[in-house]
């Protein structure tokens, strides 16, 4: 067995772990992340809600509440420079009560305690007017102005990718099974290689006390949190323009109705812990659950226009807060677990939090080469007549529309494949360009996507998988398992 | 460039569309099609079956398609490739501006004075019948399947669970057992299959496959790849009833759940859509509300054969090859001539009997809907067909129209079922005699009376 | 005396026939609504047949197919052999709609034909 040495291994290539990447290589150092998953952005931060809270609702002087601040306010400029979607479009806490007002009262006062700026406090019909689509029923609201929505795969990947070009190492397909304490670092054993690092960033979401536990007595207990949705077709995503809560409950922020970065309505999620930390399947009990009370906050709920239904995992550990920093008992060891909500919200700060705390314990020097900035794969949809002209002039392959729904051409797919950690599955296509993400849900873009990658990657289109190993999608050709029984 | 009449889709609505046009008068005709080829999902339904009504023989889907495009080519009707149009709008001087891209031309408009719809429909996905559960690889429509199996000779999948009994469902039963997977159970959520009972013996009860009546889909398992499926039984309001769970072991989920027309771009256009067909309202001329626009096939409603299709469509081309003609006062469009640079491409603004008030077709107790909607007097044909699909199984029952209020006509019907389309026919005379007709009524109704 | 049900497939009705063969072979239908019906439980009771549409493959190209039918109907029972048969039948681009690419499909006497154009 080979053994890869780093300065750094980063255990996780989700949003926190990509974040914390990213920060970690504007300094010399070796850096490796570490995903089980065959891409990243494969676990909690692919399926959420995609929200950049404003941070009123985390308890004042706590982590979740210091970093959803300021991971809320450098998503603007980070979504430039990284080249994703993100939209500030202002979120609405609803109460259907009149003595609402207090709690409502109550979050303003702990918005302002955690730095959120421009909170009003709305009557019914105030907030009717500003959003029009909202319940005869609703009786007051807090209107946050900085609440956002973002794409939470354009985050992740976009992260990523940037820490890619800056020379981070992505082993992909490569799940921790063993880490041990060697001498001034850690032995991290997986399925086929092992690695050495003297500093150990341990963001494997809901597996994050596994990990954890593996090297530290003070035990980490994490929980996973299942959050079903649905999401709506393109035609119902200007229902609302803001994000619309209800007023939380002991089960999380509750179910809110949000318009998403790219126009299309989504509700959700439930909350509901589950043994089974792979649980991402939903329930009929869930998604009646997401749709019930979702319809309670807007006068018409689409419900007929639904397009597809999703659950994640929410990484919940019992203290409440976010794990960030090293183990006590564990030099080298840090956590970033318990990434529950805000953790979207707050991954450009956690990036920055934690690498100035590895920073302070294991210096490295400057670089002066870090490339900041990232440009994505364009996108014909959202693109002028004038871009669409000069794409395809440029490239022709932008001419051929490949996914029709969300109008994503050929071209956009071959630069998904072939940029810096590029997609290999047709999940990883999607989450990239958008194709199959549309009304259809990939009914006719998938046989031509697969048959893209398998031209691209040089592979047999029955080698091409929806996400990874086991998940192909042809089982050989025909005739070949005949039986006389016919 | 310019057009007469641009066709979009190549699909049987388009080709039957393009040569009635060609027939009718109209030169300029283009036909936009987003396949390598012509002919549509037909090039994958290489099964039998098709044809019987209007060739009087029974053709496989290709072979259909081929009679058409064989005609098409003589009759040397252009047509674009692997083109998809991505916008129609309305031109300043009566004229539609059809967007289309293609790896030949870039990003290109094309003006024309009419339009003709023929998109076709997609099938429902998983996400809009919303069944819970996992979400790996290993569901598919049965369309895709379809394609895959038979066009690119790939199985995809070996141990196959079928969710709606709708036609291409069905098809695909008989067609993956023959190619060696195992079929092992078709659940319909309705009490009654929504496919032809030709399909049900021939590619199920043939085959020993069961097909599950009042059943649907509650879970699916598997994380990569589908592991299995639980059926259960449906109640009256086809809610799952606890305790009727039955895991079935497969790698395989193809859904056959319904068709939807593909209607984005006319939506854009403004084109108001029938929330019983998803497809435009149309008049006798299969023209939608904005002038100048035709739909035909599937794009304007599902049909159950394709011969309905090729018929309707010949119906809609031969009218929209008679709208250029008035449209542009009968001196034929410059070929080819640049936009603004030919007065001859200012159409007229009005159509004569768009002026008149057509009379309203109306679907009544048990008839869901019927195309066309209205009727032009002026413009009605010799006999004027009426199609139409009822929203329930009814047996021993009477079709029943009125003119205005007045009983015409009373037909027994032993069977009717939502899966199949029905049609009745008027001769033009009858509806002309009819003093002050404003509206017509399709009921299905127990008694003779 | 053999007895049969099934479902008849002319038209929307869905009669159920009941098919019986007495030992001199003579066959009586009842059950049907019209003399199509009688025809079609006669058939399918005593030499049901189908035409059988499959593909066969293209010599030297995976992933592509050519889509086939037998020329006429083929008693039931002898489509699995038919198929078995299909599995050896390759084909040289191009194809043209009638060619025959496998002549007495399983001993039917019943050739298989293409059913679909293909350019090389």
């Amino acid at each position: 067995m080979d053994r890869l040495e780093y300065d750094v291994v980063v255990i996780g290539a989700g949003v926190s772990g990509s974040a914390v990447a990213r920060e970690l290589a504007k300094k010399t150092r070796r850096i490796a992340v570490l995903e089980r998953e065959s891409d990243v952005c494969e676990g909690t931060s692919k399926a959420n809600s995609g929200i950049v809270h404003a941070g009123f609702d985390a308890q004042p002087d706590t982590l979740k509440a210091k970093l959803n601040v300021q991971g809320a306010k450098m998503m603007k400029t980070l979504s430039k420079e990284l080249d994703f979607s993100y939209k500030q479009n202002g979120s609405i806490v609803v109460s259907f009560e009149e003595d609402g007002r207090e709690q409502l009262q109550e979050l303003y006062e702990r918005g302002r305690q955690n730095g959120v700026e421009g909170l009003q406090i709305l009557s019914g019909d105030e907030v009717r007017a500003l959003e029009p689509a909202l319940s005869d029923e609703v009786k007051a609201a807090l209107y946050a102005k900085t609440g956002g929505i973002v794409c939470p795969f354009g985050l992740n990947i976009a992260l990523a990718e940037n820490a890619a070009v800056n020379g981070v190492d992505f082993y992909l397909n490569t799940e921790v099974v063993k880490i041990e304490r060697e001498q001034g670092g850690y032995r991290i054993l997986t399925r086929e290689r092992e690695f050495w690092a003297k500093v150990v960033v341990n963001a494997a979401g809901v597996h994050a006390d596994t990990l954890h536990n593996m090297v530290s007595g003070r035990r980490l207990h994490i929980t996973a949190r299942r959050g079903e949705y649905c999401l709506m077709d393109k035609k119902t995503g200007g229902l609302v323009g803001s994000t619309i809560f209800q007023l939380p409950s002991a089960n999380g922020k509750g179910i809110l109705v949000t318009p998403t970065v790219h126009g299309n309505l989504l509700v959700g999620p439930t909350a509901e812990n589950i043994g089974d930390k792979e649980g991402v399947n939903t329930t009929a009990d869930g998604l009646a659950r997401a749709l019930l009370v979702g319809a309670r906050s807007v006068k018409e709920l689409p419900v007929r226009q639904i397009i597809t239904s999703f659950a994640g995992l929410r990484a919940h550990e019992e203290s409440e807060d976010f794990i960030i920093g090293e183990a006590e008992d564990a030099e080298g060891f840090f956590d970033v677990a318990g990434m529950a909500s805000p953790g979207l919200s707050a991954a450009p700060a956690v990036g920055v939090y934690v690498a100035n705390l590895i920073q302070a314990r294991f210096p490295a020097a400057d670089r002066a080469d870090f490339i900041a900035a990232r440009k994505g794969i364009p996108c014909m949809a959202e693109a002028s007549r004038e871009e669409r002209k000069r794409l395809i002039a440029e490239n022709r392959t932008y001419a051929n529309v490949v996914c029709r729904c969300e109008l994503v051409t050929e071209g956009e797919i071959l630069n998904a494949i072939h940029r810096p950690l590029g997609a290999t599955t047709l999940d990883g296509v999607k989450r990239r360009t958008r194709a199959g993400m549309g009304r259809c849900q990939s009914g006719f873009c998938a046989p031509k996507v697969v048959e893209i990658l398998a031209r691209e990657l040089h592979k047999d289109i029955g080698e091409i998988t929806k996400s990874g190993a086991g998940s192909t999608f042809l089982n050989g050709y025909n005739k070949e398992t005949m039986s006389a029984s016919i | 460039m310019r057009q007469d009449i641009v066709i979009i889709g190549g699909g049987p609505a388009g080709l039957a569309a393009a040569l009635a046009a060609k027939e009718a008068g109209a030169k300029q005709i283009l036909i936009v099609e987003r396949d390598k080829e012509l002919g549509g999902i037909l090039n994958q339904c290489i099964h039998n079956g098709f044809g019987l009504h209007t060739f009087q023989e029974e053709l496989t889907g290709p072979e259909y398609a081929a009679r058409y495009i064989e005609k098409v080519e003589r009759e040397k009707i252009p047509f674009l490739p692997e083109t998809i149009v991505i916008d129609i709008g309305e031109g300043e001087n009566g004229e539609k501006e059809v967007t289309a891209m293609n790896k030949e031309r870039g990003l290109f408009v094309i003006y024309t004075a009419a339009v003709i719809l023929a998109m076709g429909c997609r099938e429902r996905p998983r996400g809009a019948l919303n069944i819970p559960g996992f979400r790996p690889a290993g569901i598919y429509s049965a369309g895709t399947a379809q394609r895959y199996v038979n066009i690119e000779g790939r199985m995809p999948g070996r141990e196959i669970v079928i969710l709606g009994s709708g036609d291409i469902g069905l098809i695909m039963a008989r067609r993956m057992t023959l190619e060696g997977a195992k079929v092992k159970a078709v659940a319909e959520l309705m009490p009654y299959s929504g496919g032809l009972k030709r399909n049900i013996v021939q590619c199920l009860d043939d085959f020993g496959i069961p097909l599950k009546l009042s059943h649907t889909v509650v879970d699916i398992k598997g994380k990569k790849r589908v592991e299995g499926v639980t059926l259960a039984q449906v109640d009256e309001n086809k809610k799952p009833i606890a305790g009727t769970e039955e895991f079935i072991a497969c790698d395989t989920l193809l859904l056959s759940c319904g068709l939807l027309p593909e209607n984005e771009l006319s939506l854009n256009l403004g084109i108001s859509l029938n929330p019983a067909t998803s497809g435009p309202y149309v008049n006798e001329s299969f023209e939608t509300n904005i002038s100048g626009v035709f739909a035909c096939g599937n794009v304007l409603h599902v049909h159950d054969l394709v011969d309905y299709v090729s018929e309707e469509a010949a119906a809609a081309g031969k009218h929209a090859a008679a709208y250029v003609k008035e449209a542009a006062g009968n001196r034929p469009l410059e070929p080819e001539a640049e936009k603004g640079t030919a007065a001859d491409g200012t159409l007229k603004k009005t159509i004569s009997y768009r002026e008149e008030t057509p009379v309203v077709l109306e679907a009544a107790a048990g008839v869901r809907y019927t195309v066309p909607s209205t009727l032009h007097l002026s413009r009605i044909e010799d006999v004027q067909l009426i199609r139409f699909r009822v929203d329930d199984v009814y047996r021993d029952v009477f079709l029943k129209v009125y003119f205005n209020d007045t009983p015409v006509l009373s037909q027994k019907k032993r069977v009717l079922a939502p899966g199949e389309m029905e049609q009745v026919r008027f001769k033009k005379e009858q509806i002309a005699a009819f003093p002050r007709l404003e509206k017509i009524t399709l009921r299905i109704e127990k008694e003779a009376g | 005396m053999e007895r049969k049900e099934m479902i008849c497939i002319n038209c929307p009705l869905g009669c159920i026939l009941t098919v019986e063969q007495n030992e001199t072979g003579e066959v009586t239908v009842s059950g049907n609504t019209c003399p199509r019906g009688a025809e079609y439980g006669r058939t399918e009771a005593t030499a049901p047949k189908r035409v059988l549409t499959s593909t066969v493959r293209i010599r030297e190209e995976r992933g592509r197919v050519v889509p086939v039918k037998t020329a006429a109907p083929v008693p039931k029972e002898k489509i699995g052999a038919c198929m078995e048969a299909l599995k050896e039948v390759e084909v040289a681009l191009p194809v043209q709609i009638g060619d025959v690419v496998l002549e007495d499909a399983a001993g039917t006497g019943v050739c298989v034909v293409v059913t679909k154009g293909i350019r090389g």
